[in-house]
């Protein structure tokens, strides 16, 4: 596809929980829990407030339609804060001076005053309603190959609640991440490929991770994607966790857009158009043997002249009627079906064709069908005729959810504008001179080359980018730096593979085990079993490991004992039966004692036999 | 400038944004994104047309075989509104604007409202207790329920006070929310909704009606001498003390499970008196406290004391010859800081003192309901038959028997 003459625009926005002790607006802990953790569980509605001039929010507006009641994990590491039972307590002071430094890292302006905001948002993921965010700097840049890429702005905002599950009329949340600080980075649409998306979210992603101060793993940084061509809409995509998709996001929805631009001319030839009458189908449905529709409220809509679009693919695997299903499943219904994909699922012909005369369609139409609670599947079914309207005009703007495999589904309309109001509760922050004297951090790229000079160049970056880097440049002053690098990394990477927990490591095992190393206490082979017996014992002392592992006295006499029993061997092949039996010593002390040190002394032991 | 749409220069670019209220000397400008943003330096460009907008708000239609309603706000909250723009809340008070907020209401009964103050609670005087309690009883005489809308932080005196000057024969309701009712999760809404069904409810008597846990999913309608406020910011902060609960408000069922005794819907005439005594005070006692504070009140006229004892209803024994004198022309009722339990004055030697000295047992009352108490008896009757009453349940103020 040429992006350049369909008019591809792509803006990114970055969310990076930060690794502050506590949370923005408490005292908690910023550590995520197991649900099963959770002592007490407490339940809320939300209800959407009008603005003065009698306007809701349409996006608040579709989340109460859905009317669901939230459920809440709570933690003993949660408090009446996240419980929206107790106001919030002032601006976390660490989070905003690490905000600072980002801004001052993408050549920003950062505001004299910075005032938190209540941003509405009523899907259950914040307990108040809305997300406390404030603008903290603005107007900056960074260069991504030589092309300078616009940052718009850069917030601290609060990270909503974890979603642990959801049906129909619920969902369930779990309170533990509520409140962790983030940075929201926004570019301009600035970015006119899908590959230069990937580039400037992993250049944003190397300039947060040099700050040291953010969290990492999985969930902890998300991007959303802006995106919109030329005749198309912008469409905001939410929660892209793997940078690896980002270019097949844009891709794929530079795709989908395209394809509706599509149906649009084709439906406008056809001289289709959209029935406003929901028709109640039950009664076609009452013998089906259709599982998903039996004994439920079965309403229909009429497509007049889509027959064939609704099932017209649009992304690789989805479908115009997928789009429809989404909808569907958003006011908590398991989805839709349409005349384009049935008889099937357990839907008969006969069926199918009594539906079609119910609702009065002729071989060009396509009629919709959802099933479930009837409030549902009437309001759905309202929101899916303004959806198939839509594709009369084109693209909707809309916000819609990342998949795994690169492909989107509909979340909700857009966000207007209009839905913030200042959070009264905190007061605002007066940005002073030693606020802004923060230290600029080395960033990893500029690290990394100068690891260049002591390892592999791959080596040099993955040390650069890891979290332990300080003890890597610690250590290479007195160990050998590949050595250091093993220990650091390559070792945890190959036992991550064999399935030990190395997650449960500590800076303080590496320095341990580096320490160990330096006394020679074990050879640097060890590293491997120390690191594995550390895992699966966080305690174990530098005298468990030396028993567990052995140390060197007993090299001797093994082999002593060796030399004795393979006498005729070396009798036989003289210096030459070193390698066989060498590979006898490695099997005994392979991760005990360094290989050349063992090789050393049989080439001595034999050479005294043979002497 | 407040208020105004206004183009200005900082740090090298241009910002367009309506001019918020500042407590800091900085520019306070709210941007096109929303955002609230401080400027310390600027140069104003220019100052741009503002368009008012007015809001729309349909016209309440009165729905025939619903009962009718009156709510009179005290300046309580319960549904206000947010101009985005300038991030202003204010409060509304128009029946067409509550229903606009909660639909639900429209399905319960026909609601009348009334701005009867715009007062923070904290700002409540006995003087509003009587004017309230006279707007009350006006409206009892046409409506079937009465709901008052109130701040939380003083609500359970002012139930306390119109439970002592107005019999009623129906429900009268105090209401409030706990989180501003500007928030989607405010607590207003749910509250409003069950005080709405109480107040149509077969019940006679003052009541206040909050959420009874941080959930969701009910009231709790507490006797409006025997609740108070025991947390500062939970939404179950209402507790009935020394007394069960009247009722339990289901969420979103609204089915009303009446949970103690009651004075009944027409139990009791319409009765108003609507005198109060102002100088009557509360004295918390602690270890140390000179019983001269009791005689500085007294020299100003005071001839009400309730005094918030330790334990059984104590204060240190050297207070005993103060009490003794002041006694002589004044009622002085012991209550316990406690909160929980019933004063005993019989238990202990000191107790035995006061007693003898002419302090008065305040039984099972919360120190605040005794306060409006006194100054109930001593602005409607003589001395001795305060002195009298001051033991006797009148409202549902003592319990005789204390249960777990």
């Amino acid at each position: 596809m040429d992006y350049g003459d369909l008019g591809l625009k792509v803006g990114i926005e970055i969310h990076q929980q930060l690794d502050t002790k506590h949370k923005l607006f408490c005292f908690c802990p910023t550590a995520a829990r197991e649900v099963e953790d959770s002592n007490f569980e407490f339940f809320r509605y939300l209800r959407l407030k009008r603005s003065e001039i009698g306007e809701e929010d349409r996006a608040a507006k579709e989340e109460v339609e859905r009317s669901r009641r939230f459920i809440y994990k709570y933690y003993d590491s949660t408090c009446l804060v996240e419980a929206d039972e107790e106001p919030p307590r002032e601006l976390n002071r660490e989070a905003l001076l690490i905000a600072i430094q980002v801004a001052k890292m993408l050549n920003m302006e950062v505001v004299d005053e910075v005032h938190v905001m209540r941003k509405i948002v009523i899907d259950g993921s914040n307990t108040t309603g809305f997300q406390r965010t404030a603008l903290v700097a603005f107007g900056g840049f960074l260069e991504v190959e030589g092309r300078r890429i616009g940052i718009s702005t850069l917030c601290l905002e609060e990270e909503a609640c974890r979603k642990i599950e959801e049906g129909e009329g619920y969902a369930v949340y779990s309170l533990d991440r509520l409140g962790i600080p983030l940075v929201e980075i926004g570019t301009d649409p600035d970015i006119d490929s899908p590959e230069m998306a990937k580039k400037v979210a992993a250049r944003l992603g190397m300039i947060l991770r040099s700050t040291g101060k953010v969290k990492r793993g999985l969930g902890t940084i998300r991007q959303d994607v802006n995106i919109s061509i030329r005749d198309g809409a912008r469409v905001e995509i939410k929660g892209v966790q793997e940078l690896d998709i980002l270019d097949k996001i844009v891709e794929y929805e530079v795709l989908r857009q395209v394809n509706l631009l599509k149906i649009k001319e084709e439906l406008k030839e056809r001289g289709a158009e959209v029935k406003e009458e929901i028709f109640d189908v039950t009664k076609v449905f009452e013998n089906t043997r259709s599982k998903i529709i039996k004994n439920k409220t079965v309403k229909a809509i009429l497509l007049k002249n889509f027959a064939g679009i609704v099932g017209r693919e649009i992304q690789p695997g989805r479908r115009l009627g997928t789009e429809f299903a989404d909808i569907a499943k958003t006011y908590g219904l398991g989805g839709i079906f349409h005349t384009d994909e049935l008889p099937g699922y357990g839907i008969s012909e006969e069926e199918v064709r009594r539906l079609r005369e119910f609702a009065g369609a002729e071989e060009s139409d396509a009629v919709v069908i959802a099933a479930g609670d009837a409030v549902r599947v009437e309001k759905a079914l309202k929101r899916i005729i303004e959806r198939a309207k839509f594709c009369l005009t084109g693209v909707p703007e809309e916000t819609r959810k990342a998949n795994e495999d690169g492909t989107t589904s509909y979340l909700r309309p857009l966000p207007g504008a209009a839905r913030m109001y200042p959070e009264t509760d905190v007061p605002p922050v007066v940005i002073t001179e030693e606020m802004l004297n923060v230290e600029i951090p080395e960033l990893i790229e500029d690290r990394a080359k100068r690891y260049e000079r002591l390892l592999p160049k791959d080596l040099a970056w993955e040390i650069a980018d890891s979290p332990y880097y300080r003890i890597f440049e610690e250590y290479s002053e007195k160990l050998q730096p590949t050595v250091v690098a093993r220990v650091l990394h390559l070792v945890p990477a190959t036992l991550r593979k064999e399935g030990v927990d190395v997650e449960k490591l500590e800076e303080e095992h590496y320095r341990l085990v580096l320490d160990m190393i330096l006394r020679g206490e074990i050879a640097k082979e060890g590293a491997e079993e120390a690191l594995k017996l550390l895992s699966e014992n966080p305690s174990y002392t530098a005298e468990d490991l030396k028993e567990k592992i052995g140390g060197a006295e007993d090299i001797d006499s093994f082999i002593a004992k060796l030399i004795e029993e393979k006498a005729d061997l070396i009798a036989e092949r003289g210096e030459a039966a070193f390698k066989p039996l060498m590979g006898i010593v490695m099997k005994e002390f392979r991760g005990k004692v360094d290989g050349k040190v063992l090789a050393e002394k049989l080439k001595k032991a034999i050479r005294d036999f043979l002497s | 400038m407040t208020g105004k749409k206004v183009r200005i220069r900082a740090k090298g670019k241009i910002f367009e944004g309506i001019v918020m209220p500042s407590f800091t000397g900085n520019l306070v400008l709210k941007l096109e994104n929303g955002y609230n943003v401080g400027f310390a330096e600027y140069e104003l460009l220019e100052v741009l047309e503002d368009v008012e907008r007015v809001p729309i708000i349909s016209e309440l239609k009165r729905k025939d075989g619903l009962p009718d309603v009156k709510i009179i706000s005290t300046g309580g909250t319960i549904a206000s509104k947010i101009d985005y723009r300038t991030g202003a809340v204010t409060s509304q008070f128009t029946a067409e604007e509550i229903i606009a907020d909660i639909p639900e209401l429209a399905e319960i009964c026909n609601v009348s409202a009334e701005l009867l103050f715009n007062i923070l609670s904290e700002n409540m005087k006995p003087r509003h207790w009587i004017e309230l309690a006279r707007r009350v009883y006006e409206a009892l005489k046409s409506y079937e329920g009465v709901i008052i809308t109130h701040g939380t932080d003083t609500m359970h005196y002012s139930s306390a006070a119109i439970s002592f000057m107005l019999s009623t024969p129906k429900p009268v309701v105090f209401v409030g929310a706990q989180r501003s009712s500007d928030r989607p999760s405010s607590d207003a809404a749910m509250n409003l909704l069950c005080s709405a069904k109480l107040s149509i409810s077969d019940v006679g008597e003052v009541l206040v009606c909050m959420h009874g846990s941080t959930s969701d999913d009910y009231c709790l309608a507490h006797r409006g001498v025997k609740v108070r406020k025991m947390h500062t910011s939970r939404r179950d902060a209402f507790q009935s003390i020394n007394a069960k609960p009247v009722a339990k408000i289901n969420y979103p069922s609204l089915e009303v499970e009446w949970l103690s005794w009651r004075y009944r819907r027409g139990e009791r005439e319409l009765v108003l008196r609507d005198k109060l005594e102002e100088k009557v005070v509360l004295i918390k006692f602690f270890p140390g406290l000179s019983a001269e504070i009791i005689d500085f009140f007294h020299s100003k006229g005071y001839r009400g004391f309730v005094i918030e004892g330790t334990g059984l209803g104590h204060v240190s024994t050297d207070w005993i010859e103060t009490l003794k004198r002041v006694c002589e022309d004044s009622i002085v009722l012991m209550t316990s800081q406690c909160l929980y339990g019933r004063v005993c004055d019989r238990v202990y030697d000191t107790g035995r003192d006061l007693l003898k000295a002419g302090v008065i047992e305040g039984e099972d009352m919360l120190p605040e309901t005794a306060l409006v108490k006194l100054m109930f008896l001593l602005g409607n009757y003589d001395l001795e038959t305060a002195k009298e009453l001051v033991k006797v349940n009148l409202v549902g103020e003592i319990e005789k028997r204390s249960q777990f």
